[in-house]
């Protein structure tokens, strides 16, 4: 049972009160009908899998019904950080391998951080939104 | 003293039971008593009651082991009655009441006397580990009838085969800080949380809160411990914001500090709870608790030693032995032998002299201890044999004596002579264990101290262990990280540390304790008597060295091969000798070999605590429309829908005779082709949308096209997914230029809302429109057949002309003097008004149409009738008809593809690709089966060829299928490759009973194919 | 805006109505409340419920003007006017729910949609479809405590608060208009359930049911 920060509601609320929808930061190509078959395949169907760092798309839907985004590791469950619709994270996989760097301390497991919307998977993002 | 008669072991003094009260009880049908204080174990102690259970797979006879939590043996089946019946409930556990009836769960016929115990006695290489995967492997189909006698003969308890008269029930709570465990460690941490201002729960599994402190030798003060936990939870008992709960086990620890206590609130009382003024309380409770810090205070088991025949009745742990001497006032035998690798259990002797009983040895597995405690036994004349351990127990049902021998531990060998000691009871203390298994269940790996030998709780966000959890077992300094911890917690959570003035205690100087998991023998592991690791699962030294020969070296392997730590008992007692033993053989360190995962429930919970309230007429939402009262009054049958309780049919009652579903539904129909029919249609989801963009927001997420729907006009939509698949249908109304009424299937309705938000919200910000539901404020009733403006006419000041109020118009004015919108839609293929009006007048609205159409004999109908209509026009069902693989295109829905509308409405890109190009997709047709009467099957699967040979190529299957009372046939509606290219062709539908149904490919609308009906 | 339909749904019309509750005949346990009751009902029904959609800054005017209160721009807050009958609660960044006495909502709507003119804005009557619950007596935060995972300590949930949540398997919105009482304000088709689950809940408290002011 998460306990998750509405970045609306500016409270924690209980995980029965949200719906999870999958990974965040998904945009709907601008034309359609300029993709490949595999392009609006890959729009659809493909999905991260990470270990490790993963923003999702949430929605509090017994509460305020305001869809929003969640920084969660997926091998501890911890939530990193929560951000309204058309925010950026502040925390990635490239920016907690940068402060582990600096820290001198090596990431726990090279295969743990693996590539959620990473930095440079955001930026590639067609039609991102701002 | 007569009590002392009839209770053997029952010291004269001592202890915290009332022994001016007795209770009586019965185990195994015969009848003890006890006192009120006592646990069921301590008192079937002082009764002298050696064997309590049989053992799960040698069938060997079982003693009670333990005081708490972590009790192998004793565990019981409890109730009076039958309805009462609690399986799994450890002895150890549960208080004892006036009329307590217990029973083993092992043992067939009896305890005593047991058909498997000869099956035990083989030994081991009769039963290896995985025997009985082994032996019942072959052939697959007789697992099943092994596995009911392997498990009669294990016996693993029984549910109850009647109702529980008891409830049960669930309680959210939230504090700043919970600390678990309400020991030294948790009662200073509490107290110091609570000071600091925080919200606290303090819970602990026993009868009463305290923890060691209920049955320490230690003083604090210069007062009995126990002195000073009391005025602890006085203090703590009286802030406002602490919640104490004794008798309530943190039974799982989960994400985000997610923490569920078990409390069992009425166990001790009787086996079904006693009412309270008349009323029902719960017998167990389920505190929800989501806690900002967590104290784990849970302390540490002792783990008992592994030597030969280790489980024979009266082998105990030490630190049980005290326990039942001191607080029970119990001494479970007259002639006792300790056998340690450490200081604490010499308390176990001490207090067994103490009571008066004799203490034949202490064999302590270290060449030179010399701490406080061990000093006090010599002082107190106890022999002390150094350098040696107990190697085996003699005895059958009973310890009988113990055999003592000088050991090597780093050679695993017995060196020197063995002596056998007289005695009846043997204590055994191979050092502590934190009690992690609560922290495991984050999916945190513990932590292997070599300084403790033991495993320590892994980090977990907001969570503070304290003294014995942490593997701190001195008083003092229990006492002062429980202050510590108490303060980390509380600063965590936005308080200011407080301060607490701890009691003296007394340091004790410690011998350190040396590193023994097993025990050796004179004999190899594989040849030596049994020594027994995990007694509850029966797994042995040898089972594990097999193991580990066998090729498993993984400890999750060797867990599941031997069932170490399985079920009920996680692992409480043996985990940690099982591990190590399995070290030693894969010659690897306890911390390369790790620990296996804890899972909760950390004991057993009842179900009716997990369901709580949510059982009978509660179980789940029953939904109602406004007019749910008159259904029920006029004998509808209901259909669940999602969760809404919709008419199914409405059976008439004829000379005492209630009409078929079959006739009822028949009945229905007619009169909504012939005359007039009522539906109640309220619970169809309805969304408000407002603003500026509104139309263009339909025009994207519907296929159809939206930008010329005038007000006063309504049309019917279809909303596919991205991937081109159909997700919803419905009518949406122009109300206004900025302001419509969308209508959902019923089941769809948040979904839908959902679904309109996702968009809004995540790409097309930028559209001015809200959306909100108004399902429940309106009550929807559809009016139809061809008498319907006739009724209509008598109950509106609208005008209802053809003219000025065509079909697909909607209108608004009065019906039965309510306000009210009314739509010319229809679901039927009739003429059709749906009736909007606010729930709250829909009663009155209702009873009006059918005080005035009882001349045009006004036929109530529910959905069933609603589903054979439909389908006679060809109308789909979203869900029913459609599965999440169906197009817009597979439904031969063309009309309403928008294909030139500007935007790249939602599911469009996906209409052009190659699969849902095919020419071969599933379509959906209409079928007459050839023999009229036949109404085929829903989901009866369609082929082609009925001559092919097994398996035949199957090309879609039925979707709906009814009798139509108008055709006098079955027909139906399905799906079928290419089927829209193939009218006309015959299919089949071969059954399971052996016959083959033919049916025509069809139209899909069998009714008034030009629509002229609903168009009057 | 002028391009939304206006309908008032109330009849003028001398019509029955019936609440959600009907079904819960709260008349026959009005009659066997016990002596001391540790929590006690109250149906709050047809009262006038209005949904406001927009932003906060184009709202907040014409609330003040209309309503005569500002508007609750704070996650949570709940606020009434002077005479406690009209509220107004926040429910999402750019939704509120106005509750009103019985009769006043179409009114107020007209005037809301005067005051806002043609900003962007919705405004829904949802009268019909909620009907409001008011809990009190001393036992009345355990009851909650049963049914729902907010937490309901007067820490934190102050009077003047209120928000939607998980109301055992279905949802509602939970206010606190004054120390003394709570507001359940339940969806029509999950009144009767609700209602059901509160008297299982109370059974332990002794529960009343009033039919009274």
């Amino acid at each position: 049972m998460f306990h998750i920060y509405c970045p609306y509601c500016e409270e924690h609320r209980e995980e029965e009160e949200f719906h999870p929808k999958g990974q965040a930061h998904i945009a709907r190509p601008a034309d359609p009908d300029a993709c490949s078959d595999a392009e609006w395949g890959d729009y659809l169907f493909f999905r991260d899998n990470p270990r490790g760092i993963h923003h999702e798309l949430w929605v509090h839907a017994v509460g305020c019904r305001k869809f929003f985004n969640i920084t969660r590791h997926t091998v501890t469950y911890e939530i990193l950080e929560t951000y309204r619709m058309g925010e950026q994270p502040t925390i990635t996989a490239e920016s907690l391998a940068r402060e582990e760097k600096a820290d001198k301390v090596q990431v726990a497991d090279g295969g743990q951080q693996t590539v959620g919307a990473s930095d440079a998977a955001l930026a590639s993002m067609k039609g991102a939104q701002a | 003293m007569s009590q002392s008669s009839s209770q053997p072991n029952r010291l004269a003094q001592g202890g915290q039971v009332d022994r001016s009260r007795e209770l009586t009880f019965t185990f195994n049908g015969k009848r003890y008593v006890g006192h009120p204080g006592d646990t069921l174990a301590s008192a079937l102690l002082a009764n002298g009651v050696d064997i309590v259970n049989r053992s799960f797979k040698y069938s060997r006879p079982r003693g009670i082991v333990a005081a708490g939590a972590e009790e192998p043996n004793a565990v019981v089946q409890l109730g009076a009655s039958e309805a009462a019946q609690v399986p799994n409930v450890r002895a150890t556990q549960q208080a004892l009441y006036q009329g307590l009836e217990a029973r083993s769960t092992n043992g067939w016929p009896n305890v005593q006397r047991d058909l498997m115990a000869s099956v035990g006695k083989l030994g081991g290489s009769f039963m290896p580990p995985g025997f009985y995967y082994k032996t019942f492997m072959a052939p697959a189909s007789m697992w099943m009838t092994y596995e009911k006698y392997i498990r009669k003969s294990a016996g693993l308890g029984r549910s109850p085969a009647e109702s529980d008269p008891d409830i049960y029930d669930h309680l959210n709570q939230h504090c700043d800080v919970l600390v678990i465990g309400a020991g030294p460690a948790g009662l200073t941490a509490a107290l110091t949380a609570a000071r600091s201002g925080a919200r606290v729960i303090l819970c602990d599994e026993q009868e009463r809160l305290g923890g060691s402190l209920l049955d320490s030798r230690e003083l604090l003060d210069d007062a009995p411990a126990s002195q000073w936990a009391q005025a602890v939870i006085d203090e703590l008992a009286a802030m406002e914001d602490v919640t104490l709960l004794p008798r309530t086990t943190a039974n799982g620890y989960h994400d985000h500090n997610f923490v569920t206590l078990h409390e069992r609130r009425t166990e001790h009382l009787a086996d079904v709870a006693p009412r309270v003024d008349g009323r029902r309380q719960s017998r167990s409770r389920l505190h929800r608790v989501r806690a900002a810090q967590v104290v784990l205070a849970t302390g540490a088991h002792e783990r008992p030693l592994v030597y030969a025949n280790n489980d024979v009745p009266g082998n105990l742990l030490a630190g049980a032995v005290s326990t039942y001497v001191r607080r029970y006032g119990v001494a479970p035998g007259q002639k006792l032998v300790l056998t340690t690798s450490n200081d604490h259990g010499y308390r176990a002797a001490l207090d067994w002299q103490e009571a008066g009983r004799e203490v034949v040895a202490i064999v302590d597995a270290r060449d030179n201890p010399d701490g406080e405690l061990v000093e006090q036994a010599r002082a107190a004349g106890i022999r002390l044999i150094t350098g040696s351990a107990v190697i085996e127990a003699k005895g059958d049902k009973r310890v009988s004596g113990a055999r003592v021998a000088r050991i090597d531990i780093d050679g695993f060998q017995v060196v020197g002579k063995v002596e056998e000691l007289a005695c009846d009871t043997i204590a055994s203390s191979g050092g502590y264990s934190p009690v992690i298994h609560l922290s495991s269940h984050t999916g945190t790996r513990p932590v292997w101290r070599e300084d403790i030998l033991g495993f320590v709780p892994g980090k977990v966000k907001g969570l503070t262990p304290a003294g014995g959890a942490q593997g701190i077992y001195a008083l003092d300094e229990v006492l002062e990280d429980g202050v510590a911890a108490g303060n980390r917690a509380a600063e965590a959570a936005g308080f200011t540390a407080a301060r607490l003035e701890l009691p003296r205690a007394v340091a004790r100087r410690e011998s350190p304790a040396v590193a023994l998991y097993q025990v050796p023998h004179e004999k190899p592991t594989l040849r030596a008597p049994k020594q027994f690791v995990d007694l509850q699962n029966d797994v042995t030294a040898a089972g594990i060295e097999v193991a580990t020969r066998e090729g498993f070296e993984s400890i999750e392997h060797v867990k599941r091969y031997t069932a170490m730590g399985f079920g009920t008992d996680q692992g409480k007692l043996g985990n940690i000798n099982g591990m190590a033993i399995a070290a030693r053989c894969l010659g690897q360190t306890i911390p390369e070999t790790g620990t296996t995962v804890f899972r909760p429930n950390y004991t057993p919970v009842t179900f009716g605590a997990i369901v709580g309230r949510h059982c009978r007429e509660l179980f789940d939402p029953e939904r109602y429309t406004a007019l749910h009262q008159w259904h029920v009054e006029h004998g509808a049958e209901f259909e669940d829908v999602g969760q809404w309780k919709r008419p199914w049919y409405f059976p008439r009652t004829v000379n005492g005779k209630k009409e078929s579903m079959h006739d009822a539904v028949a009945r229905e129909c007619l009169a909504v082709r012939q005359g007039v029919g009522i539906l109640d249609a309220s619970t169809l989801g309805k969304i408000d949308i407002q603003g500026p963009d509104a139309r263009e927001f339909l025009g994207r997420v519907y296929t159809n096209k939206w930008a010329k729907l005038a007000p006063g006009r309504v049309r019917y939509g279809l909303m596919c997914k991205d991937d081109g698949m159909l997700m919803d249908d419905g009518t949406t109304s122009c109300l206004g230029d900025n302001h419509f009424l969308m209508t959902t299937t019923t089941g769809g309705a948040a979904g839908v809302l959902e679904w309109l938000e996702l968009w809004h919200q995540t790409e097309w910000p930028e559209l001015q429109v809200y959306f909100d539901s108004v399902t429940d404020h309106w009550a929807t009733m559809t009016v139809t057949g061809p008498e319907a403006r006739k009724l209509m006419a008598e109950v509106t000041d609208i005008d209802l002309d053809k003219e000025a109020f065509k079909f697909m118009d909607w209108r608004e004015g009065t019906v039965a003097g309510v306000p009210a919108r009314v739509f010319r839609i229809s679901f039927t293929g009739e003429l059709a008004y749906e009736i909007n009006v606010q729930a709250n007048y829909a009663m009155h609205v209702w009873k009006t149409l059918f005080a005035h159409g009882e001349k045009y004999d006004l036929t109530p109908y529910g959905t069933e009738t609603m589903h054979v209509l439909r389908a006679e026009k060809g109308l789909i069902i979203v869900g029913q008809d459609t599965d999440g693989s169906v197009t817009p295109e597979d439904l031969n829905m063309y009309w309403a593809i928008g294909y030139d509308k500007p935007f790249p409405w939602i599911g469009k890109r996906a209409l052009s690709r190659p699969d849902t190009r095919r020419i071969d997709r599933k379509q959906l047709v209409g079928l007459r089966p050839h023999d009229p009467k036949v109404v085929l099957e829903e989901g009866a699967q369609i082929v082609f060829d009925p001559e092919q040979a097994i398996p035949m190529t199957m090309v879609g299957h039925v979707t709906s299928s009814y009798y139509s009372p108008v055709l006098d046939s079955g027909f139906a509606l399905a799906v079928v490759k290419g089927g829209h290219h193939r009218m006309g062709e015959t299919v089949y539908l071969p059954m399971a009973d052996g016959k083959v149904h033919a049916a025509e490919i069809v139209s899909t609308v069998f009714v008034d194919p030009k629509g002229e009906r609903q168009n009057v | 805006m002028s391009d939304v339909r206006l309908f008032d749904s109330r009849p003028t019309a001398e019509v029955e109505a019936e609440s959600p509750l009907v079904l819960s005949q709260l008349d026959e346990r009005a009659r066997r409340a016990p002596a001391s009751p540790g929590v006690t009902l109250r149906e709050r029904a047809f009262l006038g419920h209005l949904i406001l959609r927009g932003g906060a800054i184009v709202l907040d005017e014409a609330v003040r003007q209309v309503l005569g209160v500002s508007l609750p721009a704070r996650p949570g807050a709940l606020v009434l006017d002077e005479s406690g009958e009209r509220s107004i609660q926040w429910l999402s960044p750019d939704e509120w729910l106005v509750i009103v006495p019985d009769g006043e909502a179409f009114s107020l709507e007209q005037r809301l949609r005067d005051a806002l003119g043609d900003a962007h804005f919705a405004i829904v009557d949802v009268s019909g479809g909620q009907t409001v619950v008011e809990l009190s007596g001393p036992m009345a935060r355990e009851v909650l405590m049963k049914s729902t995972p907010y937490d309901v300590h007067p820490r934190h949930f102050p009077a003047g608060k209120g928000v939607t949540t998980t109301f055992a398997k279905a949802t509602a919105i939970l206010r606190r208009p004054d120390e003394g009482r709570w507001e359940l304000v339940l969806r029509r088709s999950f009144a009767d359930y609700c209602y059901r689950w509160l008297v299982d809940a109370g059974e332990e408290y002794g529960l009343a049911v009033s039919t009274g002011d």
